[in-house]
C-alpha cells in the first residue's frame, strides 16, 4: 500500500434519520498512524459518525474509504475484515461468556479460522497466545475465567477495548472509552489506550479535554453534525470558532455522560 | 439462586465422563431383559441424538425452532427408501451406516430450508421454522407416491448380508446400533462446541451485533450451525426408521418438533449434557408413564410448565448449581430443607395424581366400571370421600411445598453468601 494512502477518508458524508439530518456533509482525512480525537458537545453526532464509518448504519450520501478501499455501503463484518475495529460507547460485550472467551472470539477471524468446525479452539496456539497477550495488556489476565457479565464497570470497559484490539486491526475506533469512569480509572484507561494503540491509527471520541489534548496528534471538532475545525491540539485551543462553540460555553468534564 | 460461572478445563474428568457414558450405554440393557426396557432404551438413544442436535440451535445459537422434525423426518424418509432399495438388492450399503444417508439428507434439507430460516433470528426465525414445518407436513400428505400418505412407508431392517452375525433382527442388536451412533454423535456434537464455529455460535447467541464487528457474518454462523444440526437430526431420523421399520407423516409433524423442544428444555439448554437428561426424562414420560396412565401428556405438560416457571435452566442446571456447594462441603446443610421439600412435593403430587386419575376415570369410563384399584384399595369415584382426600393432600402438600421452598431458599442464600465471601 502507498504510504500516502490515508487510513480513513470521509467525503461529504451525510446522514439523516427520517427528516432530521444529523450529519451535515463531514469531510475528514486521517493519515495512517495518526491519533485523531473527535470532540463535540452531546448530541453533536459523534457516535453516529462512528456508526457510519463502521457500517452499523448506511450513509445517506457521501463516500467513505478505508486504507484505499471504498467501504461505502459495506456491512460491519466486511469493514472489520478490511482492517477496522471499533468499541462502543455503551458497553457491548458477550455477557454470558468468560473474559477469555470474549477475547478469544475476537481473535478468531483475524487469525484465519473463520467458520471452521474442524479446528479445536483449545489446541490453537496462536489464538491462545494472542488472547493471553491481550488480556495481559488490558489488565484482565487474573479475571480470565470470570463471566463477563459480572465484571465491574471499569473492567467491562477494559474488556470492550480488549475485544476491539484483539483482532489486531490497523485502524481502531474508540467511542468514549472512559465514559462513566472516575478520574483515576479514566487516567488508567488512557494509559492503556496509549499502550495498545501503539503503531496503529486511532480515531476516538472523548469528552475529557485534558486527556484528549495529551494523547491526540490531531483533533476535529464536531458541532451539530458539522466539522467546524480540524487541526493540532494547539491550533484547536487557539481556534476562536471552537472557543465560542464549545470550549468556552461549557465545561466538558462535568458534562460527560 | 445466582452463581458465578467459572470455566475450567477438566481433562481427566472429561475422559471419566465419556468412559462412564459409554459404559452405561453398554450395560444398560443388561439390567432388565424385558423387551419393554429395550424399547425404552432405544427410544432414549434416538431422542438423545435428536435433542442434542436441537440444542445446537436453541441452547448454543439462540435459535428457537418449531420445525426441527422436518430434518429428522425427511432424513427418515430418505433412509426408509434407501433401506427398501437395499432390501431389493438395487443398493449395496451396510444397514449399520444407513444413518449416514439420513444424516446427509438432513444436511441437504438443512441447506435448503436453513438458507431461508437463518436469514433472520429471534421471533422471525421461530415463525419461519414453524411455517416450513407446516409446509413440509402438507407436502408429505400431498405426495403419497414418495411419502406413503397417512399410512407412511414400511420397511424391513433385516436385509442385506449379515456382517459378523449382525442381522438387526433381534431388538438388542438394534439397541446397540443406536447406542453406538448415540455415543459417536454425542462426542461429535460436543467436539463441535469446541471449534471456532461452536464458540462463535455462542457469541452470536449472546450478542449478534458485536459478533458482526469482530468479522463474523452472523447469518452465515447460524446457517452453518443449522446445517450441521440438521445432519444429526437426520441421523436420529434414520435410527428411528430402523427401530420402528415405519416412517410416516408423524415423523415430520409439529408434534415431534414440539416434543424435542420440550425434551431439550426440560433437560436444560445451557449445558451440553442437559438435552441428554431431557431425552431420558421425556422418554420415561412418553413411554413408561403412558403405559400406566392416559393422563401422561397432562403430567408432562405440568412438569414442563413448572420447569419453565421455576427452573428455566432445566434439570442440568439444577444439578450444576449444586456442584459448588458440594465442593465446599456445604451440601449437608441443605439435606434437611431438601428432604422436607421433596416430602411436601411428594404429598402434593400424590394428591394431584389421585385427583387427575379419578377425573380421567370418571370422564372417560363413566359408562362402565366406577371403581379404581389403587394399591389394593378399591376406590369408588362416585363417592365424595376419595375426592376430599386427594384434594386435601393436594392443598396441604402444595402449601407445605411453598413453605419448604422458602426454607430451602433461605439456606441457599446463606450458603451462597458464605461461598462468595470465601471467593473474594
Ligand atoms: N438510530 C437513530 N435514530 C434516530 N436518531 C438518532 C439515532 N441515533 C442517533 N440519533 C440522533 O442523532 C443525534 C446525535 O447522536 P449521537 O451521534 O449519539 O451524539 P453524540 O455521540 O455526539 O453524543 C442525537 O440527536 C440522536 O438523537
Ligand atoms: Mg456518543
Amino acid at each position: 500500500m502507498n504510504t500516502n494512502t490515508p487510513a480513513l477518508a470521509l467525503h461529504e458524508v451525510r446522514k439523516q434519520f427520517g427528516a432530521t439530518q444529523i450529519i451535515h456533509g463531514v469531510n475528514l482525512v486521517i493519515a495512517a498512524g495518526e491519533r485523531h480525537a473527535i470532540i463535540g458537545p452531546n448530541g453533536a453526532g459523534k457516535s453516529t459518525l462512528f456508526n457510519l464509518i463502521s457500517g452499523r448504519f448506511p450513509v445517506s450520501s457521501g463516500r467513505i474509504s478505508l486504507r484505499g478501499h471504498d467501504i461505502t455501503g459495506c456491512t460491519p463484518f466486511q469493514i472489520n475484515r478490511l482492517g477496522l475495529a471499533r468499541s462502543f460507547q455503551v458497553t457491548n460485550i458477550f455477557h454470558r461468556m468468560s473474559v477469555f472467551e470474549n477475547i478469544r472470539c475476537a481473535t478468531l477471524w483475524s487469525l484465519g479460522y473463520g467458520y471452521s468446525f474442524w479446528h479445536r479452539v483449545g489446541a490453537l496456539r496462536d489464538v491462545r497466545e494472542r488472547s493471553e497477550q491481550v488480556m495481559e495488556h488490558i489488565g484482565l489476565a487474573r479475571r480470565r475465567d470470570i463471566s463477563a457479565g459480572v465484571l465491574t464497570y471499569a473492567e467491562q470497559r477494559a474488556l470492550e477495548i480488549g475485544i476491539t484490539i484483539a483482532g489486531d486491526a490497523p485502524v481502531i475506533l474508540l467511542d468514549e472509552p472512559t465514559a462513566g469512569m472516575s478520574r483515576t480509572e479514566a487516567a488508567q484507561a488512557m494509559a492503556l489506550i496509549q499502550r495498545v494503540t501503539q503503531g496503529r491509527t486511532l480515531l476516538m471520541v472523548e469528552h475529557d479535554m485534558s486527556v484528549v489534548f495529551g494523547l491526540a496528534d490531531r483533533i476535529s471538532v464536531l458541532v451539530y453534525g458539522e466539522c467546524i475545525a480540524s487541526g493540532t491540539p494547539a491550533e484547536i485551543r487557539a481556534n476562536a470558532a471552537v472557543q465560542e462553540a464549545y470550549l468556552g460555553s461549557l465545561h466538558p468534564q462535568t458534562e460527560a455522560t | 439462586m445466582n452463581t458465578t460461572l467459572r470455566y475450567r478445563p477438566l481433562n481427566l474428568g472429561r475422559w471419566l465422563l465419556w468412559g462412564t457414558t459409554a459404559l452405561i450405554f453398554v450395560l444398560a440393557p443388561l439390567f432388565s431383559d424385558a423387551s419393554f426396557a429395550l424399547t425404552l432404551l432405544s427410544q432414549m438413544g434416538i431422542l438423545i441424538i435428536f435433542s442434542l442436535s436441537y440444542n445446537m440451535l436453541l441452547g448454543q445459537s439462540g435459535m428457537l425452532s418449531f420445525g426441527h422434525a422436518v430434518y429428522s423426518g425427511l432424513g427418515a424418509y430418505i433412509a426408509v427408501h434407501a433401506l427398501n432399495f437395499i432390501g431389493k438388492g438395487t443398493l449395496h450399503f451396510p444397514v449399520s451406516l444407513l444413518p449416514l444417508i439420513g444424516g446427509c439428507a438432513g444436511l441437504v434439507f438443512g441447506s435448503i430450508f436453513g438458507y431461508v430460516t437463518t436469514k433472520k433470528s429471534g421471533t422471525t426465525f421461530a415463525m419461519i421454522s414453524l411455517g416450513i414445518g407446516e409446509m413440509v407436513f402438507a407436502c408429505v400428505l400431498m405426495f403419497p407416491g414418495f411419502f406413503g400418505g397417512e399410512g407412511g412407508i414400511t420397511t424391513n431392517r433385516v436385509v442385506g448380508s449379515a456382517v459378523l452375525g449382525v442381522t438387526y433382527g433381534p431388538a438388542i442388536q438394534v439397541y446397540y446400533l443406536i447406542a453406538a451412533w448415540a455415543f459417536i454423535c454425542m462426542i461429535a456434537m460436543f467436539a463441535l462446541t469446541q471449534t471456532p464455529l461452536g464458540r462463535m455460535a455462542n457469541a452470536v447467541r449472546d450478542n449478534p451485533e458485536r459478533a458482526e464487528f469482530i468479522g463474523y457474518n452472523t447469518q452465515r454462523v447460524r446457517y452453518i450451525q443449522l446445517m450441521l444440526s440438521a445432519f444429526f437430526a437426520g441421523v436420529a431420523g434414520s435410527l428411528s426408521c430402523i427401530n420402528y421399520e415405519i416412517v410416516s407423516a408423524e415423523n415430520v409433524s409439529a408434534i415431534r418438533s414440539g416434543g424435542v423442544l420440550i425434551a431439550t428444555f426440560i433437560g436444560g439448554v445451557g449445558l451440553f449434557f442437559g438435552p441428554i437428561l431431557g431425552a431420558i426424562l421425556f422418554t420415561l414420560f412418553a413411554i413408561a408413564l403412558s403405559s400406566f396412565t392416559k393422563a401422561w401428556l397432562l403430567y408432562l405438560g405440568l412438569f414442563f410448565l413448572l420447569m419453565v416457571l421455576y427452573a428455566p435452566g432445566g434439570v442440568a442446571w439444577l444439578v450444576a448449581i449444586q456442584l459448588p456447594v458440594l465442593r465446599a462441603r456445604r451440601l449437608t446443610d441443605l439435606l434437611w430443607p431438601y428432604s422436607l421439600a421433596i416430602l411436601a412435593a411428594a404429598v402434593c403430587v400424590i394428591g394431584l395424581v389421585g385427583s387427575v386419575e379419578m377425573l380421567y376415570h370418571a370422564a372417560l369410563e363413566s359408562g362402565g366400571d366406577r371403581h379404581i384399584q389403587w394399591f389394593g384399595l378399591n376406590v369408588d369415584v362416585r363417592t365424595p370421600t376419595p375426592w376430599l382426600v386427594t384434594s386435601a393432600l393436594l392443598l396441604c402438600g402444595g402449601l407445605a411445598t411453598r413453605y419448604a421452598m422458602q426454607f430451602v431458599q433461605r439456606r441457599w442464600d446463606t450458603i451462597q453468601l458464605a461461598l462468595r465471601q470465601v471467593a473474594t
